[in-house]
């Protein structure tokens, strides 16, 4: 952890070891014909590529993908690796993505070869193991969210949504409702929603939210028509904040004939203790790389399975998982089926890791939503003398506080979470909810100590008081990371997206 | 508790700092009705047990390495360097998240940077994106982007493309009104001049494979040209590893090139997580799916990477963006990045070789057994469509009895093609598994009872 301050001139001091510059894998090596050695045909009159194909077929420009030696390649991801912050090296408050602790064990038995050399395409009773594996899961996700059934097939949240409002589609169409071309959401909700929506084909209608993020109940059903399908909501929001009147809004939609759409990247906050089911929603989607821990691996695998009512039943993705006389089966005959929505079965190793991680709690799993929220609270508590928080109410998981009105006038949200970063912390989720201006979005999780949160409201604390004597060196952070500030807009001015091999 | 680390009196004291006196004052936002519903869940486990649990579950499944496995169909077995699997078990990269914030996550997006450029290299395209789900959902994103660029709402697809991706498009474009055609293959490729007599001005895009589900090879160009000759884009669907040793779509005139990384140091997992990718000529960069990588530079003029040309994605553009793609599979782009630096495009080169000369070498004795043929004319690589005596799917089930996964049967794929198995070798296929298969088919050769049973 850096006690960098601004008067230090940085040219005196040596820069940390992984500063600077790491050459890329193509300035390793120039390898591009030979490569390590692979193993021999081993077959009799085994023939040369060209002598097996027309030549037409054959490519004749060069691949520009080096061989690089493993020495060298083993280097260079040791040096990539140091370039990056995460969970093992410090809290990762990134509000909305809950990057709580992934357990090693999980790592070690997604990795089991009666897991992991397992085909797709392998008669159901080579699987019986892995069927097993998704059955338990489906029926724990449907008892912690009150859903009848779940697809598991669904490769990250977003498409757990778009998969979500395909079946509402197929619901209303299956009813003659072909007028229901509307999705209502918030203007608070998460990117996906909308975006999701618009891959479906429907038309988006943005609903103002009150300033604590919750719905504004009458101007909600002012839009309630027989044009809506679906109204997607996530609760608590993203504010934090649970959504008082959900039973009141469930009632007036299913009133109307839309249906409710449970965005479950929030669970965090309530799993085990209240479910969307029992709130009305008749569709969830859930994000296993943020409630269930499966790793976020930098950007995916995630995987977000579907669950739905009783009355959505026969629309989910096939091939669906029964239990027939003892055995386990993949079942393809949904002829009302929304067919496949990604190839096979979904994200299988995250499926194992999230079935490990809900087995490992168990009927405990509450206590999990229970210290996530007790642990956002505490640093909302913490923080609140340092930023006005963007709601003057108690949070659950996860709340936004904004640098707009703290003691330093001119000290934005990018500029704490850049001097983050100096602190070896990665920074909270900033500029979103949109609502907000100067946003900054703290989700501790569960999995964080109190030493841990309170390590982090020390360290705001000290940003704060640099930004006080020297809001210049705050603005100009970070000053200890492998880069100095990165120049997006030249990125975006000047694209320059890929290695050439005349550059 | 298994992974929480505070104790009763830090809770204590924590709860006495936000004015609290038990934990359920924490949700009293929460209507009481709504709270400690019934749950079904079984006792917690310790470790120990846990591990005992799902190591008899993974034990309940035969796996491929079970077998003398010749099953491919999109899924291949091939030989993962061990560095592969030592990167990716790095908490520095699997605990991390898609990179919002440069400065401190320079390691994920330089190996971003140099995945979408290996893709470029490989497929012969301009740009290739972050990564996506998967091969089927990258083919139907491809899809869309024609449809988005075209204005049109048709789409032209070859039956030779892989099932899966066949029906992931069909849910795709199902929403949004967009009609696809699927043009039968003949001779497991797809018929230039059924292409031809397919297109109209109406359609968007056409989609191909390389090679074609059934293992067989397409003359590329003259597709390109056809879909180009009627304004729509031409999109490939291509297996990486093959693009080493074929005409590569971008040099085939290609618009965009899709497919599934799996073969690039990824297990088969059951289907997944496996890894997509997407790649175009420069002129649809701002219509690409997804996460970006460019270069930049820092405030101090070093060398930085960033996610670039965000205009396009769903956290800035909502309904407007070109995908609802957040997030992606940068763990299993990072395994491929791996595998290919380590390989290079020679190792490829020499395992694409050795996959083929195995399974050339393995058609021509079975196609010398009474019953057996190759099906296609086509040339083919290390996959190809075999047609055998009797019913294949009986077929392979007797093979079983031997050990032997002998393909997939493709009566399910294709209901012509029930006396038929698609049969695939790799780099992992021993050549004394080629002399047990031949055995085992001659056997039921001279059995064709048992065959058709």
């Amino acid at each position: 952890m850096s006690e960098a301050n601004g008067s230090a001139p940085r040219a005196t001091q040596p820069e940390p070891a992984w500063a600077g510059e790491e050459p890329l894998v193509f300035e390793l090596s120039t390898d591009y014909s030979d490569g390590p050695r692979t193993v021999a045909a081993g077959v009799a009159d085994a023939k040369p590529l060209d002598a097996l194909l027309p030549k037409s077929a054959l490519r004749t420009s060069t691949t520009y993908v080096p061989a690089v030696p493993e020495p060298v390649l083993a280097r260079h991801v040791g040096r990539m690796a140091r370039r990056n912050h995460h969970l093992h090296h410090g809290i990762y408050p990134l509000g909305s993505c809950t990057m709580k602790y992934n357990p090693a064990v999980d790592e070690q038995l997604a990795g089991l070869d009666g897991f992991a050399s397992l085909h797709p395409y392998q008669p159901d009773e080579d699987a019986q193991g892995a069927l097993e594996v998704m059955w338990e899961l489906e029926r724990m996700l449907c008892s912690l969210t009150g859903m009848a059934r779940m697809s598991l097939q669904p490769a990250a949240g977003a498409h757990g949504e778009w998969t979500g409002l395909r079946m509402i589609q197929a619901y209303h169409a299956a009813h003659g409702d072909t007028q229901r071309t509307r999705v209502l959401i918030p203007d608070s909700a998460h990117g996906t929603n909308p975006a999701s929506a618009a891959l479906t084909g429907m038309d988006v209608v943005t609903v103002k939210s009150n300033h604590d993020g919750t719905v504004d109940v009458e101007d909600f059903k002012a839009h309630l028509d027989s044009s809506v399908a679906a109204i997607m909501l996530t609760n608590p929001n993203t504010l934090g904040v649970f959504e008082k009147d959900i039973l009141e809004i469930a009632r007036a939609a299913h009133d109307a004939g839309a249906l409710l759409y449970y965005d479950g990247a929030n669970l965090n906050a309530l799993v085990g203790v209240a479910r969307p089911g029992d709130m009305g929603f008749d569709v969830v989607h859930l994000n296993l790389h943020k409630t269930f821990s499966t790793p976020h691996g930098g950007g995916g695998p995630g995987s977000g399975p579907v669950g739905v009512a009783p009355s959505l039943v026969e629309f989910l993705p096939v091939p669906t998982v029964e239990k027939r006389d003892g055995r386990f089966v993949l079942d393809h005959e949904h002829p009302r089926s929304i067919g496949k929505v990604r190839s096979y079965y979904g994200n299988f190793g995250m499926l194992v890791r999230a079935y490990a991680y809900i087995r490992a709690y168990g009927d405990t799993l509450p206590q999990v939503a229970h210290d996530a929220v007790l642990n956002a609270r505490y640093l909302q508590a913490r923080l609140a003398p340092l930023f006005p928080m963007a709601v003057d109410m108690p949070c659950l998981h996860e709340f936004v506080a904004t640098t707009r009105g703290s003691r330093v006038a001119g000290l934005r949200a990018t500029d704490v979470a850049k001097r983050l970063i100096d602190y070896g912390v990665y920074p909270p989720t900033v500029y979103f909810p949109t609502t907000v201006p100067e946003a900054m979005m703290f989700e501790p999780t569960e999995t964080e100590s109190k030493q841990s949160l309170d390590d982090l409201a020390d360290i705001c604390a000290a940003i704060v008081g640099e930004a006080e004597r020297d809001l210049h060196f705050v603005r100009s952070a970070p000053h200890n990371a492998p880069v100095e500030r990165v120049d997006e807009v030249r990125a975006a001015r000047h694209p320059h997206l890929r290695w050439r091999p005349d550059d | 508790m298994a992974y929480l680390p505070n104790t009763d009196a830090e809770r204590r004291s924590m709860l006495d700092a936000v004015g609290a006196s038990r934990i359920e004052d924490l949700f009293s936002s929460v209507p009481a009705q709504l709270l400690g519903p019934q749950l079904d869940l079984p006792p917690a486990l310790s470790e120990q047990e846990l591990v005992a649990d799902l190591e008899r579950l993974a034990a309940r499944n035969r796996p491929l390495s079970a077998w003398e496995s010749f099953l491919g169909a999109g899924v291949y077995r091939r030989f993962i360097p061990a560095i592969v699997r030592a990167t990716i078990s790095r908490p520095e990269f699997y605990t991390a998240y898609t990179p919002y914030q440069a400065e401190a996550s320079q390691g994920t997006l330089q190996t971003i940077f140099e995945f979408q450029s290996m893709i470029c290299a490989l497929t012969g395209m301009d740009v290739s994106n972050a990564s996506l789900y998967d091969g089927a959902t990258a083919a139907a994103e491809a899809l869309m982007l024609a449809v988005t660029q075209t204005g049109r709402h048709r789409v032209a697809v070859s039956a030779a493309i892989h099932p899966e991706a066949l029906g992931v498009i069909r849910t795709y474009a199902g929403g949004r009104n967009v009609q696809v055609d699927v043009i039968a293959h003949r001779d497991g490729v797809t018929p230039l001049d059924a292409v031809r007599a397919a297109l109209t001005e109406e359609h968007a895009g056409l989609i191909v494979a390389q090679p074609t589900f059934f293992g067989a090879l397409e003359d590329l160009a003259p597709l390109a040209e056809a879909a180009h000759a009627v304004g729509a884009l031409a999109v490939a669907s291509v297996d990486p590893i093959a693009c080493s040793v074929l005409v590569p779509p971008g040099d085939a005139g290609f618009d965009v090139a899709v497919g599934d990384g799996q073969p690039l140091g990824i297990p088969a997992s059951y289907g997944g997580p496996h890894v997509g990718f997407i790649a175009s000529s420069d002129a649809l960069v701002r219509r690409l799916p997804g996460r970006l990588v460019g270069m930049t530079l820092d405030h101090h003029g070093r060398r930085a990477y960033t996610l670039t040309l965000q205009a396009r994605e769903q956290h800035i553009r909502r309904e407007k963006a070109t995908s609802n793609i957040c997030t992606n599979h940068a763990l299993m782009a990072l395994a491929a990045t791996i595998y290919m630096a380590k390989m290079g495009a020679g190792g490829m080169r020499a395992v694409a070789e050795v996959s083929a000369q195995r399974a050339h070498v393995l058609a021509e004795r079975l196609a010398a057994l009474p019953g057996f043929s190759v099906a296609f004319d086509a040339p083919f690589l290390w996959e190809f469509t075999l047609r055998v005596p009797g019913d294949a799917a009986a077929l392979a089930t007797a093979m079983r009895e031997r050990g032997i996964v002998a393909g997939l049967p493709l009566g399910g794929v294709d209901a012509s093609l029930s006396n038929a198995l698609l049969v695939c070798c790799t780099e992992m296929t021993s050549p004394a598994s080629i002399d047990h298969y031949v055995e085992a088919a001659r056997e039921l050769a001279a059995r064709p009872q048992e065959a058709r049973a």
